[in-house]
């Protein structure tokens, strides 16, 4: 479970000043659903994510997730979260079952525990063949899966995926678009964000649309559709967001 | 919770490091290998150079001297050097290193000692020259010789002892022992070298361990699994304090060993007639010493790890953490390097300045010489900057804009 309460996070920018990155956002994420983020470059998809996953502390507002207060108790809530991005690279210099290991000693789990549960995950991705492998050496579709392994060590409630399947080929991003439909089926609450609309029509039970900091509209897609009267999905986003662009942007 | 999560990590960047080959050649390959790349070469440079400027015989010109048969022969009949007739350019030819020295005697020189005038012997020579020098010495004292034998006749001629002018005489007597002597000159570099070693050694991991993970994207990452910043900060520290220490150890050993056969090749040089009457590495540092010397490092070498730390996590990329980092190892060198220099004595306010306090009292325990009060003072003061330096490390981890800069 995931509910956010008017998540805001400002910035300082030496250039730019203050830079409100995230305003007001709330919405709440149910386990055995995805929830997908939909917004362009920049509206505050990833500032928000990397908030529910403590990488980043909200300027006001605040969140549970799977039960624990972000800003109360941000350790319990990382303990309860897996959080992949293409950000989240993996160390080069260690080997696929080192990387996953380092990672679920960090949640306190037990050598004889993580040998059994990596196992098990290595054996139901079919990463046994590069198991010993360092990191550097693996294709992008094996480092995936390596990242996915590191997301599911500690089977965490509460899934979090920062754009995974950016700069991923068709097969790479099957694998994690087929890897978040299988933690919904676990039961797991997921969200995700992206700016892929067809990504969001196939997956997500529910919708965010995010711009300029701002969750514009929120509901399934057909609650959407009622409400915007439009059928296709990127009508809908961007009939809502068209009216937040200066004019001489959308003129050229 | 307790630090379990920071050996955690510091387990890790252990492995990781050690799987890095540039922290691996300035961890282990540069200190095993400078001590004796620098002492064996130093040193048969030392031994090839003086050995070549004392076989050479210098070739000297004597100027004037006109009807003064008798200093001109005396000068004549030196040994060791070679005498060449004299031009007008003298100068020139000692500048172009053609000659190595000139002498100048006054006309009617030996008249005029006989009338008892003081006149002037002027000696060219090229300062600096290492053979020019040996030349003008020889010059001097064969001139000396023949002052003193003048004096001697003088004495002489008016029924006089010859102790005359030898009211008394003076007698240095050295209570150091032999082996302090060169000892203090030497093994000031000890601590020199260590102090520099820590930090070169700690600089690799250093940059790796924060600028570098944010360049391979590894730093958002370790972020959302649930070690506390501060334990992630402190588990790295760990990491960064190894490779300088396990430097400085190595350093130390390599020194040891290449020390000991510096030493019997200079013997067996010396021993042939090749270099210097004294080998100047006869002595030895004590255990004892070499130990106080770590000790003493280490504080410095906490300071050194935490503010590399600190100030390459500030940096986006590798490129950028080791622009940074450059001109503080001059920063290092210069207080080191001013430790060593001769003169520079310890003092209250000296014993507060971080790394030149550290490298006098290292100077001073090297050649045996414990101050009790200044090494505690110096402890002191050093684990206090280190404590203030893991603090701002700590507190530049909690920094979002520093660890997501962009």
């Amino acid at each position: 479970m995931i509910e956010a309460e008017r998540l805001c996070k400002v910035f300082q920018d030496k250039k730019r000043g203050e830079v409100r990155a995230v305003t007001n956002v709330s919405f709440t994420c149910k386990p055995g659903q995805i929830y997908g983020l939909l917004g362009a470059n920049g509206a505050g998809k990833t500032t928000t994510l990397r908030m529910l996953a403590t990488i980043l502390e909200p300027t006001d507002g605040t969140a549970r997730v799977a039960g624990f207060d972000l800003v109360k108790d941000p350790e319990s809530v990382r303990r309860n979260v897996g959080f992949l991005s293409t950000a989240t690279a993996l160390y080069g210099r260690l080997s696929a079952f080192e990387m996953v290991q380092y990672f679920a000693r960090l949640y306190g789990m037990e050598d004889a525990a993580i040998e059994k549960r990596i196992n098990e995950l290595f054996t139901r991705l079919e990463m046994n063949e590069f198991r010993d492998r360092r990191c550097d050496k693996l294709s992008t579709g094996m480092k995936q899966k390596v990242s996915i392994a590191r997301t599911l060590v500690h089977d965490p409630q509460v899934m979090i995926f920062d754009e995974p399947t950016v700069g991923l080929d068709v097969m790479a991003a099957r694998t994690i678009v087929q890897f978040i439909r299988e933690c919904r089926n676990h039961g797991k609450t997921v969200i995700f964000s992206t700016h892929v609309m067809s990504e969001v029509e196939k997956l997500c039970d529910h919708i965010g649309i995010i711009h300029g900091g701002r969750l514009l509209a929120e509901g399934t897609l057909a609650d959407l559709r009622k409400e915007s009267g439009q059928e296709d999905l990127e009508d809908i986003f961007v009939q809502l967001v068209e009216p937040y662009i200066p004019k001489e942007t959308v003129a050229s | 919770m307790s630090l379990r999560n920071a050996l955690i990590v510091y387990r890790k960047e252990l492995t990781d490091s050690l799987r890095d080959r540039r922290t691996l050649i300035s961890m282990v390959v540069v200190p095993i290998l400078i001590m004796p790349v620098m002492s064996i070469g130093i040193g048969a440079l030392m031994i090839e150079v003086v050995g070549k400027a004392q076989e050479e015989i210098p070739k000297v010109m004597i100027l004037g001297g006109d009807r003064s048969p008798r200093a001109l022969a005396d000068l004549m009949a030196l040994k060791g050097v070679q005498v060449v007739p004299s031009t007008g350019d003298y100068r020139q030819q000692i500048s172009d290193k053609k000659i190595r020295a000139a002498v100048d005697l006054p006309s009617e020189f030996d008249k005029s000692l006989e009338d008892g005038r003081v006149e002037v012997v002027k000696i060219y020579n090229y300062a600096g020259d290492l053979k020019s020098g040996f030349a003008a010495d020889k010059l001097e004292t064969s001139l000396h010789d023949y002052s003193d034998h003048t004096v001697k006749q003088r004495l002489e001629a008016h029924k006089l002892p010859a102790d005359l002018v030898t009211p008394f005489k003076v007698q240095k007597e050295n209570v150091a022992p032999p082996e302090k002597v060169s000892g203090a000159a030497i093994g000031g570099f000890l601590p020199y070298f260590v102090i520099i070693l820590c930090v070169t050694g700690a600089m690799y991991p250093a940059i790796d361990l924060t600028a570098g993970e944010k360049e391979r994207g590894t730093i958002e990452t370790i972020l959302c699994s649930p070690v506390s910043r501060t334990h992630l900060v402190f588990g790295k520290f760990l990491m960064v304090l190894t490779a300088a220490l396990c430097t400085a150890v190595l350093a130390i050993i390599s020194m040891g060993v290449s020390f000991r056969a510096a030493k019997a090749w200079m013997a067996s040089a010396i021993a042939t007639g090749r270099g210097g009457a004294d080998n100047p590495l006869n002595f030895s540092i004590g255990i004892k010493a070499i130990g106080a010397v770590f000790f003493m490092v280490l504080p410095l070498a906490v300071f050194f790890s935490a503010t590399l730390l600190a100030i390459a996590l500030f940096a986006k990329s590798y490129k950028e953490a080791q622009s940074y980092l450059s001109p503080l190892i001059i920063l290092v060198v210069l207080p080191a390097i001013a430790g060593v220099l001769p003169g520079v004595e310890l003092n209250a306010k000296l014993a507060m300045i971080p790394v030149l306090s550290t490298s006098l009292v290292c100077k001073e325990i090297v050649s045996g010489t414990f101050h009790w009060s200044y090494i505690g003072l110096i402890f002191l003061s050093s684990c206090i900057y280190a404590a203030a330096a893991l603090f701002i490390a700590v507190k530049l981890f909690q920094r979002e804009d520093v660890l997501f800069r962009t």
